[in-house]
């Protein structure tokens, strides 16, 4: 297996708060990881460094054995790093299908060069493809913020998806979601990790445990604990780390 | 999709050909008038894309049609060039401005952006008047006659020069028309709704704002230069801050985010003034009027209330 992300000695201070300090995380590429721990981990904080959303306090980041610690956050979408939003972040007043045709032109455009022409036409058949997939097919012309909760959230998982993207990072991705949801969810990332490389960060347990082949644990700032799922749950450190010691 | 594209194509060179119709049957005091309309609704729909598709409020627009203005008009008094020359000068000038100021002012965002811009405006009108030698200031200067032709054209005949005019427009509006409908338009428009998203989605916005500000200069520059040309004085009244809220006026009345709204707002806001203006001195009182009854009943301007009632379609 290939390293597909790596960060060293990975920092981020707010003030005096040390919301991430020195972590160093591997993911291969192929892999579904899920990151878990309690409410303030850096769980977040982590993801924003690796996205670009936030500039680190010290460290390093390398994607594809290339550094991208200095690129902005739009350079390293374009390196195939997508990233889908917490605190969910749609074109509100645009509708369904033209929230997935933004990234989908994205993707047409990297793949096509810089004078390639985008072909519209099949950038809708796309469009219409990726929210089949998320089930919001029969919701395309409808304006995002008509929307229930649960379906936005679907459609900012389908636009990152309609990236492209070599790894897809997802930041809560099921809160919210009804449960014969969040099962579709669980199937669509399966479907989709064969081609792409999937960071979940997660709070619901039955999402992580199914899906996640390995699982990093964090507190504090830090890395507590990696490793499959079973031995996260036989994990000690973990345990006291959830349930308080 | 392609229908719908179609639709709006029809639409916007009907109203062309209507224009072209009213040549010849407009009075003359109205068939000066709608010439002076078509110059200044290319700013308002240069104003209109950074605006109202991009997102952008800049209160300095002054400043790219001055540029458009003055390098037409003193590339012309100087040099003796004809109205050719001066045009892509003007235009030259304008879009060099404003790469300059965008690169500059759209380090900030929101209200500092609007005094950025606006700040940058006045230094250009204070520019004007201390440079007033060559600009003779707030006096002005008339651009001769003579110089006032395109080839054959004499651009100061009044048939030629609302055609002139009429062709600047139509211009603007299937650029406009293009650039909205492409998947450039379809970006500054998910800047103007979520920049951080947009950027999350792999597009620089930085890029795509100094792009629009550039074009919208362009426009700028072009109906200033144009104006210039056609009517054949060239004043610093033109970048006084009243230029730059003029084209804002004129976008908010039409509607802010729909192609056609700015010429529409062009068409109304003139002829308020001119009719108010006529009865008494106090005009802006009515001005003011207009844009509170807009606020209330059409939030969305006049074209823009339109797209939301009837016409959805409408780019």
């Amino acid at each position: 297996m290939t390293t597909l992300l790596q960060t060293r000695n990975l920092s981020k201070n707010f003030g005096g708060l040390a919301a991430v300090q020195s972590v160093d995380f591997d993911l291969q590429q192929g892999e579904i990881r899920a990151i878990i721990g309690p409410n303030g981990a850096g769980k977040s904080t982590l993801v924003g460094l690796i996205s670009g959303r936030i500039a680190p306090s010290a460290g390093t980041i390398a994607f594809q054995g290339q550094s991208i610690t200095k690129l902005p956050a739009h350079a390293r979408v374009a390196r195939g790093i997508a990233y889908t939003f917490q605190i969910t972040s749609i074109f509100a007043n645009l509708t369904c299908r033209e929230n997935i045709l933004l990234p989908a032109q994205r993707a047409a455009v990297a793949a096509s060069g810089l004078f390639g022409r985008v072909d519209e036409a099949a950038l809708i058949t796309r469009a219409d493809e990726i929210l089949a997939r998320v089930g919001l097919g029969d919701q395309a012309d409808t304006k995002a913020k008509e929307m229930a909760y649960g379906h936005q959230r679907l459609l900012e998982v389908g636009m990152g998806l309609a990236l492209h993207a070599k790894l897809l990072i997802l930041d809560e991705p099921t809160q919210g979601l009804s449960d014969s949801e969040i099962a579709n969810f669980i199937d669509l990332i399966r479907t989709v990790s064969k081609e792409t490389t999937i960071l979940l960060i997660e709070h619901n347990m039955t999402v992580v445990m199914d899906l996640a082949q390995r699982i990093t644990v964090m507190n504090f700032g830090q890395v507590l604990a990696e490793g499959t799922p079973e031995e996260i749950r036989a994990n000690p450190a973990v345990q006291t780390a959830y349930l308080g010691g | 999709m392609s229908g719908i594209f179609n639709k709006a194509l029809m639409v916007h060179l009907g109203l062309i050909v209507v224009l072209l119709a009213l040549h010849f049957i407009l009075p003359a005091y109205h068939h000066v008038s709608l010439a002076r309309i078509m110059v200044l609704a290319v700013y308002a729909l240069g104003f209109n894309l950074l605006f109202g598709y991009t997102g952008l409020l800049s209160l300095g627009h002054a400043l790219f049609f001055a540029a458009g203005l003055y390098g037409a008009g003193l590339s012309m008094q100087f040099f003796q060039w004809t109205a050719g020359p001066g045009f892509v000068f003007g235009l030259f000038c304008a879009i060099a401005v404003a790469t300059l100021i965008g690169m500059l002012a759209l380090r900030t965002v929101g209200v500092s952006f609007m005094i950025v811009t606006m700040m940058f405006a006045q230094v250009g009108y204070l520019l004007i008047l201390y440079y007033n030698e060559y600009t003779r200031g707030d006096e002005g200067f008339v651009i001769l006659r003579e110089l006032r032709v395109l080839g054959p054209l004499d651009l100061s005949a009044e048939d030629i020069r609302y055609l002139v005019a009429l062709a600047l427009l139509a211009a603007a509006i299937l650029i406009k028309l293009a650039l909205v409908r492409s998947p450039t338009g379809r970006i500054l428009i998910a800047i103007r709704e979520n920049e951080e998203r947009t950027r999350m989605l792999g597009y620089d916005p930085f890029r795509y704002k100094l792009m629009a500000m550039v074009i919208s200069g362009a426009f700028a520059g072009a109906a200033g230069a144009a104006y210039g040309i056609l009517f054949g004085y060239v004043g610093a009244s033109f970048a006084s801050i009243q230029y730059s809220i003029l084209p804002l006026l004129y976008v908010l009345m039409g509607g802010a985010g729909v192609v056609l709204g700015p010429l529409l707002g062009t068409i109304a806001m003139f002829y308020l003034i001119d009719i108010a203006s006529g009865m008494t001195s106090a005009y802006l009182f009515f001005v003011g009027l207009a844009l509170v009854f807009l606020i209330l009943v059409a939030p969305k301007g006049l074209l823009g209330t339109v797209r939301e009632r009837w016409a959805p379609w409408l780019p």
